[in-house]
């Protein structure tokens, strides 16, 4: 029996039971972007509030006069979710001080999917970032705007197939690299930055709640398994998310005020990517030729980001 | 009573505002708004005013800031202008759908393009139709006032919508106008405590900005067209309250000289100081002109402007903006509307002056008058003309 | 549920009532139903942790149902289940 299954044995006794996203939201089957929102509630608690981006998460929520929302959560716009958070921490933090709410803490989160994060919401999110608010943005990543009809996004990996950038006769799909949103993030200096995904639940809601007890900025960045705009069957959802990590495609890794640490779920030896595109729809069209050019560049990354966690791994190791 | 000081009208602003105990703002730096900003910022700095002060990094996250901060039920303000307005022009219905009672001074100014910082009503027009109360003050007193006031408005449980207090960019944010600033203890007195309607709070969570299909959409604009229309009553009410306390009074519609006018102008704005110069030169001549000035934009005082302007043989509009390719000026579209509804039909005439910060003087006004008068058989009535353009 | 006038809408249609989502049943998406096999079960509970829909939920006894009210039968549980307790059953 390996670490993950003896974590697994544990599973529900180290997970808050209380369910604070409701079921009959209108997610679809086998979504692991919506299962990861429902973690990342449970691991937040009562005392929070999201303010979230336009996007899936956004409209299979809250369809009026319903909500699955359990804690308080307010959705303004596509590109700002960084900068309601900002104002909801900035508001609830004047309201505490003079006395006119609860002496309670309160953590606000800002929540986007890759595209209301990592395009259209970049601006917002650096200047909320910069200012220091004491707030978590946890980006969805689930690498295209499926919201609208999978169209790719800078988010979206070399070679995958959307809507926008479809593979043809002369085109392997996305022609560029995916943006690295988690070292933008580093870039800004903030106390704490981790990568995560729902299919190593524990990791992720650890990170969470490491995020919950920083004072100050945190961002994580969630990878978010989405079968219908990856065409793959959807019990493959969390599977795939951790072939991702047993690749090195999408590296499980902490940064806490600069210094590294890669999660221990990480493999010490990496599987082909081969592994982790063959049940994917939308990289189905690549050549070995493609594949091997995206596994020299996945072997780079891999070793970049170990390199890192060797000579900049945190103080107390 | 409160003391009579000179300042800047942007100074006087931040200080009337700081006065209604904000408890937070946003602001970015635009011309010619910023020094609104700069002024909060220095009441916070010096521990004068307890709010939390976000610098944001563009007006469309400073909306969406105090958007957010609204929905906790902080006291939110910010201010904008021009190109500043335009980028939060997304946010602006969504403030107002969502009922939150955040005031914005606007610094009027062109928008662009050409780049031009200076003062026309061309940035305030395309948010028409946001559904904010929309609110235009003539000089640096009234800019003091409506500031105050619109607190008062946007927070009355039968209103509950967003308020923006237009100041017409650098002829009246950076002028220096004696003003009487109220006590702390009269707007303690005037402006009770924000009580929202729903807050952002775990002791009662909620959700806001919920999504809306064709089943609802209707009825939530329905509701807020009805809100909107509903705050008149309100505002009427917070101006009689106003008068009776500092004794300024305040109308949805101001008329000078107008009860016998054969001939009247219409203005919005900063405008009516000198256009009034312009009617006493004008009464001088023997020639009965008189001047209605529009405060009130939205909601648009329907029955107020029929009321002013049912003597009036002529009239004529004034703008500070144009909607290119339609039926002129905005204000002149209007008002030509209100008047249809009416049985009363004066000759209507509609000239577009003062765009970019072009200078209008008194003779501009007259010039306006005397070109009108001269139609005596209003063959150009119903056109619009840009005022002064070289041709 | 009658769908409100205009009137009765709530001041800037906030939503009061936290969770009210369940009233839709996305039960009826399904097309497949999990069933569990409790001798095979070891109670790890990770259907539970990996279910979507939150719709995994422990009995007294400890083993483990789908609430079939939201269960969308996206397969999750039944892949996920390492002691293959799980087995997905289509629908009549």
């Amino acid at each position: 029996m390996n670490l993950v299954e003896n974590f697994d044995l544990y599973a529900p006794r180290l997970i808050n039971k209380k369910e604070l996203f409701s079921a009959g939201h209108r997610a679809c089957s086998g979504c692991a972007e919506v299962l990861a929102v429902r973690l990342m509630c449970k691991a937040l608690g009562e005392n929070t509030v999201i303010a979230s981006a336009t996007g899936c998460m956004e409209i299979v929520s809250s369809m009026f006069p319903t909500t699955a929302w359990e804690v308080p959560w307010i959705h303004v716009a596509f590109e700002n979710a960084a900068a309601v958070a900002s104002g909801v921490e900035a508001g609830l933090k004047a309201l505490r001080r003079k006395g006119k709410v609860d002496d309670r803490y309160v953590k606000v989160v800002g929540m986007a999917g890759d595209g209301g994060t990592m395009d259209i919401g970049i601006q917002a999110l650096s200047g909320a970032m910069e200012r220091g608010h004491d707030m978590i943005y946890v980006c969805f990543d689930n690498e295209a705007y499926m919201n609208t009809g999978i169209q790719r996004s800078s988010g979206t990996p070399m070679g995958a197939s959307t809507t926008t950038a479809p593979a043809g006769k002369v085109s392997m799909g996305q022609k560029t690299w995916k943006k690295n949103m988690p070292e933008i993030m580093v870039a800004h200096n903030v106390p704490y930055v981790a990568t995560a995904c729902p299919s190593y639940p524990l990791d992720f809601i650890r990170k969470i709640e490491k995020a919950k007890s920083v004072k100050g900025p945190s961002y994580i960045h969630c990878f978010s398994v989405c079968p219908t705009g990856w065409r793959c069957p959807s019990h493959l959802a969390i599977s795939m998310g951790r072939l991702a990590v047993e690749t090195g495609v999408f590296p499980l890794f902490e940064v806490e005020n600069g210094h590294y640490r890669l999660s221990p779920d990480m493999p010490k030896k990496l599987r082909p990517i081969r592994d982790y595109f063959k049940a994917q729809g939308r990289f189905r069209h690549l050549t070995d030729e493609e594949i091997s050019m995206i596994q020299e560049r996945v072997n780079t990354e891999h070793k970049k980001i170990t390199e890192k966690a060797k000579y900049l791994k945190t103080g107390n190791e | 009573m409160g003391k009579r000081v000179g300042l800047e009208v942007t100074v006087a602003v931040a200080e009337a505002v700081a006065l209604c105990r904000i408890d937070m703002a946003g602001g970015y730096p635009i011309t010619p708004q910023s020094h609104i900003a700069e002024h909060l910022s220095n009441l916070v700095a010096d521990g004068v005013l307890d709010a939390e002060f976000v610098t944001v990094e563009s007006e469309h996250s400073a909306m969406s800031a105090v958007i957010g901060a609204s929905a906790t039920g902080a006291r939110s303000y910010t201010a904008t202008a021009s190109q500043g307005l335009l980028l939060m022009n997304e946010l602006l219905p969504i403030a107002s759908a969502m009922r939150l009672p955040i005031c914005m001074a606007i610094a009027n100014r062109a928008v662009s393009g050409p780049l031009n910082i200076l003062n026309d009503h061309s940035d305030i027009m395309p948010q028409r139709d946001t559904g904010w109360i929309t609110l235009f003050a003539e000089n640096g007193q009234e800019a003091v006032d409506l500031s105050i006031q619109a607190f008062k408005i946007a927070e009355h449980k039968d209103v509950m919508l967003p308020v923006c207090v237009n100041i017409d960019g650098f002829q009246l944010t950076h002028m220096v106008e004696p003003v009487e600033m109220p006590t702390q203890e009269e707007v303690d007195k005037f402006l009770p405590p924000f009580a929202p309607h729903a807050t952002l709070h775990p002791a009662k969570p909620v959700t806001m900005g919920a999504f809306a299909m064709s089943d609802y959409f209707a009825e939530i604009m329905k509701a807020k067209d009805e809100a909107i229309k509903n705050s008149k009553k309100v505002i009427l009410e917070v101006w009689d309250e106003w008068g009776k306390m500092f004794g300024r009074n305040y109308k949805a519609v101001e008329s000078y000289r107008a009860q016998d006018a054969e001939i009247l102008m219409l203005t919005m704005g900063s405008m009516g100081e000198t256009a009034q110069v312009a009617i006493d030169e004008l009464r001088d001549k023997g020639i009965k002109a008189g001047l209605v000035k529009l405060r009130l934009w939205r909601p648009f005082p329907f029955e107020e402007i029929r009321a002013a302007l049912k003597n009036a043989k002529k009239l004529i509009v004034t703008d500070r903006a144009c909607s290119f390719g339609g039926p002129g000026g905005p204000v002149f579209s209007e008002i030509k509307s209100a008047l249809y509804a009416g049985d009363h039909h004066p000759a209507i005439y509609n000239f577009i002056y003062g765009l970019g910060g072009r200078d209008v003087p008194v003779q501009d006004f007259t010039g306006m008058f005397e070109k009108v008068i001269a139609d005596t058989d209003n063959k150009a009535k119903d056109t619009y003309e840009f005022w002064g353009v070289r041709e | 549920m009658a769908l409100k006038t205009w009137k009765e809408l709530p001041i800037g249609c906030v939503v009061s009532e936290p969770g009210s989502a369940s009233e839709y049943h996305t039960g009826s998406w399904r097309s497949q139903r999990p069933v569990w096999n409790d001798a095979k079960c070891i109670k790890c509970g990770i259907c539970y942790v990996f279910c979507p829909e939150g719709c995994v939920q422990q009995a007294e006894n400890g083993f483990f149902k789908a609430n079939l009210d939201y269960c969308k039968g996206c397969g999750i549980c039944a892949h996920e289940c390492w002691p293959r307790a799980i087995s997905m059953v289509e629908e009549g």
